[in-house]
């Protein structure tokens, strides 16, 4: 049916977009891993995936924005999904950004911190899997959004937690020589820890965007 | 023509209906972009003549029994006071419904003409002034609550959703326009019922009466109004007061379009009395007044955060004014019309009302018998016309569109053979010029060759005659004249050794090659000679003073000397490297 033609290839973009942020927060844990194992190769190979995923999640984004306009569907609430859509994909583009700094700066990091660095990126990794079921609740069943959000509030705060602790053992107990070397691994975990906000700013505008929606 | 003359004032009156009211049908959906206001327009106005025509009865009756405005001149009146009271309220931003400005000038008339107001039918009336907009409300209410019920329980994806509702919005509102040319019908040509003309048009499948053809009239005149006033009452109220969401616009249509149903339909209110209920009163109420009761029913659902008092004092304040206002406009403007211009404002004049221009108030009650037509065979002309005429729009406009697609496409063929052309020609133009350069390359290297070969052959020449004057030499004995020819001899390879030609070849060359440093040497340092520009080259090419004295057929000691003067007309201090100061110009 033509009215619906529009409308279900913008869900199909929006179901698609979804998987890949989805899926690029698990290759960028398996990139970190890989890089601080040493395992060169796979994490070569994580980062052409994570790169050519965050193409797909931009052309997405883009043919969405583009049905949504040029069709004039949900007038009133396409700003606001644009927008959120906008937020999730800037995850993955930083996701992106970190593993080709990974790449290009080769940063040295003590096998003292290997542990505690891939608990960061799990607990960032976590708070960016929980805010997608909580967008595609938004779509679906708005009342569900609030209750699928905390655990991203939860995994936030346990990263930035995590962060702080692994910058005082940078600066205070390992024995790194250089300010620099500990400098660069400050931002290191600044730049893992800065994917748990982002899902945390995408959290907020999803539970303005539900509170709009269902009141 | 007196007759249509008479009626422009109640189709005014539709005009300005068209013009508000149908906002309240469309005014979300083409506010918020959601469907265009030409189709809006379109179903807006099919729909408005429909209910007009077919449904328009019941309400206007009512009016009818409230005051039987029973000659032309009284319902012109009647008509054109309800309406400049509705001016004049909008004008003065009161709430403002035209149901109760014509009720009022209907009170006006009876009072003025001695007629008897039918006081249960008054209050019937005004009872539906608070009941619309509290029959809007609750079926808001209800219909909201069950609407969320279904879109949770389904969990349709928002966008769809969206389809869904914009389709639902589309039908709700052609439902809204039907009810609203059923109901408000009677407020644009309610009061010229009894004056209408006693005919009946038969198109075989349904006939239309006088009455009909009056609320045809008026139907039209409310679609008119939709087409040239409504796009900007939809903008505003679309992004002002009924910004809403799609669903509750939604409900806000259907809850309206219900209540104005339910306030014309004789069938319910017939199903009513069949099980033992009171009639539904058959009232012709304000879209308006129903869509603020509408809207606060989601306000209610949502927690009564929307609800506003002072819209709703507004509201009941227009119950007051409007009728009244309205009442004493037409009260007085019937004076004027009657004394003043001599027209009739009743037929039936109670004995102190004076009958002034007896031959116009006679104009309705002409004929008693009612005349029939027959329109099945022009209505079947008429139909198969504006079939023909809609199949050769379309199959012109079809043509049309076909051909503007064609030029299109041809427009876009000929941009890309332009730019084909273009750069083809471009390409050419490259290629030429290389070639002009290297034809040029090559008669410069001819050119070489010739003077190289020149060169072998003239010093061929010069050995061979050497050599022959060597030879005859050999055998000389006389030692005066061998030593003047040896001495010749000595002189003329002297002369031979300047390399003046091969010199001045050499500087062509170099001069062509630093053609750019010359240029701004001259520019910096005009007083330079020409063989101290030529030293300069020299000594920019980094050549030892024995290389340059060799070049200017000099002894080193005087390069050495024409260097000091050249660094001195330069500048260059004693401590400077005039190559590197070379180097930099």
């Amino acid at each position: 049916m033509k009215p619906f033609k529009h409308a279900n290839k913008s869900i199909e973009l929006i179901d698609n977009f979804l998987n890949t942020i989805d899926q690029g927060s698990l290759i960028f844990k398996e990139g970190v891993k890989n890089y601080l194992y040493g395992n060169r190769e796979n994490f070569v190979d994580n980062l052409k995936t994570l790169s050519s995923l965050e193409t797909d999640a931009d052309i997405y984004r883009r043919k969405v924005e583009n049905i949504l306009y040029t069709q004039s569907l949900m007038p009133q609430l396409r700003g606001d999904i644009m927008r959120l859509l906008e937020e999730m994909d800037h995850i993955i583009d930083m996701a992106k950004k970190n593993l080709f700094q990974f790449d290009v700066e080769v940063p040295a990091i003590p096998p003292e911190l290997n542990q505690d660095l891939v608990k960061l990126t799990e607990l960032s990794c976590g708070a960016i899997e929980s805010v997608v079921p909580a967008a595609r609740a938004y779509f679906r069943n708005p009342e569900k959004v609030k209750e699928k959000i905390h655990r991203v509030y939860l995994y936030e705060k346990e990263a930035d937690k995590l962060a702080d602790s692994i910058k005082r053992r940078v600066f205070q107990e390992l024995p790194i020589p250089r300010l620099s070397e500990k400098f660069h691994l400050r931002y290191f975990t600044l730049h893992i820890e800065n994917l748990s906000d982002a899902s945390e700013k995408v959290a907020d505008v999803l539970s303005i965007m539900a509170i709009k929606r269902t009141t | 023509m007196l007759y249509l003359i008479l009626l422009s004032s109640g189709l005014l009156l539709g005009w300005s209906l068209g013009s508000n009211d149908a906002a309240n049908i469309f005014g979300t959906a083409v506010g918020s972009r959601m469907i265009s206001f030409r189709r809006a327009a379109w179903i807006a106005s099919i729909f408005v003549v429909i209910g007009a025509v077919f449904q328009g009865r019941g309400a206007s009756d009512t009016l009818t029994s409230l005051g039987e405005v029973d000659a032309l001149g009284g319902a012109f009146t009647v008509a054109l006071f309800a309406g400049f009271t509705v001016f004049i309220m909008t004008r003065s931003r009161l709430p403002v419904s035209t149901s109760q400005a014509v009720v009022g000038a209907i009170i006006g008339w009876t009072a003025f003409t001695g007629h008897e107001t039918d006081y249960t039918v008054l209050t019937r009336i005004v009872s539906t002034w608070v009941s619309g907009p509290v029959l809007g409300l609750i079926f808001s209410a209800i219909l909201y609550v069950l609407l969320r019920r279904i879109l949770r329980r389904t969990q349709v994806h928002i966008i769809k959703q969206d389809t869904y509702i914009r389709i639902a919005l589309i039908m709700a509102g052609a439902f809204g326009a039907y009810s609203l040319g059923a109901n408000n019908i009677a407020n644009v040509m309610g009061v010229f019922v009894p004056s209408a003309p006693d005919i009946l048009l038969n198109f075989g499948l349904f006939s239309i009466d006088g009455v009909q053809i009056l609320f045809l009239l008026g139907g039209l005149a409310i679609a008119v109004g939709i087409f040239t006033y409504s796009e900007r009452v939809m903008q505003t109220i679309g992004k002002g007061i009924l910004a809403l969401t799609p669903e509750a616009a939604l409900v806000v249509v259907l809850a309206q379009a219900l209540v104005l149903f339910l306030f014309s339909s004789i069938r319910f209110s017939e199903m009513l009395v069949a099980i033992g209920l009171p009639p539904m009163p058959l009232v012709p109420v304000s879209s308006t007044q129903v869509v603020i009761g509408a809207v606060l029913g989601i306000g209610l659902i949502k927690g009564a955060r929307e609800i506003k008092l002072k819209t709703l004092g507004g509201v009941a304040l227009g119950w007051v004014i409007t009728p009244v206002t309205a009442g004493i406009f037409t009260y007085f403007a019937l004076f004027f019309v009657q004394n003043v211009f001599g027209l009739a404002v009743t037929s039936t004049p109670p004995e102190e009302t004076v009958s002034v221009a007896e031959g116009i108030a006679e104009l309705p009650a002409v004929e008693t018998a009612t005349r029939q037509f027959s329109m099945i065979l022009p209505g079947l002309l008429i139909t198969a016309m504006v079939a023909i005429i809609l199949l050769v729009y379309l199959f012109f406009h079809q043509q049309k569109k076909r051909l503007q697609a064609e030029n299109e496409l041809l427009a876009h063929q000929n941009n890309y053979f332009n730019s084909q052309k273009a750069i083809n020609e471009l390409e050419i133009n490259t290629i030429q010029m290389e070639n002009t350069m290297l034809s040029n390359k090559l008669e410069l290297k001819r050119q070489e060759y010739n003077n190289i070969l020149m060169n072998i052959s003239d010093q061929r020449q010069f050995l061979e005659n050497l050599n022959n004057e060597i030879k005859s030499l050999v055998g000389e004995k006389d030692e005066s004249k061998r030593d003047e020819k040896l001495k010749s001899l000595s002189s003329s390879i002297k002369q031979r050794m300047t390399f003046s030609r091969e010199i001045d070849d050499f500087y062509g060359k170099i001069e062509q090659t630093h053609k750019d440093f010359i240029i701004k040497l001259t520019e910096r340092f005009p007083e330079l000679t020409e063989r101290e520009k030529r030293l300069a080259i020299l000594l920019r090419l980094n050549l030892a003073s024995k290389e340059i004295a060799t070049l200017m057929n000099i002894s080193p000691k005087s390069v050495e000397i024409a260097r000091y003067r050249l660094r001195k007309k330069l500048g260059v201090r004693e401590r400077d490297n005039i190559k590197k100061f070379l180097e930099q110009i």
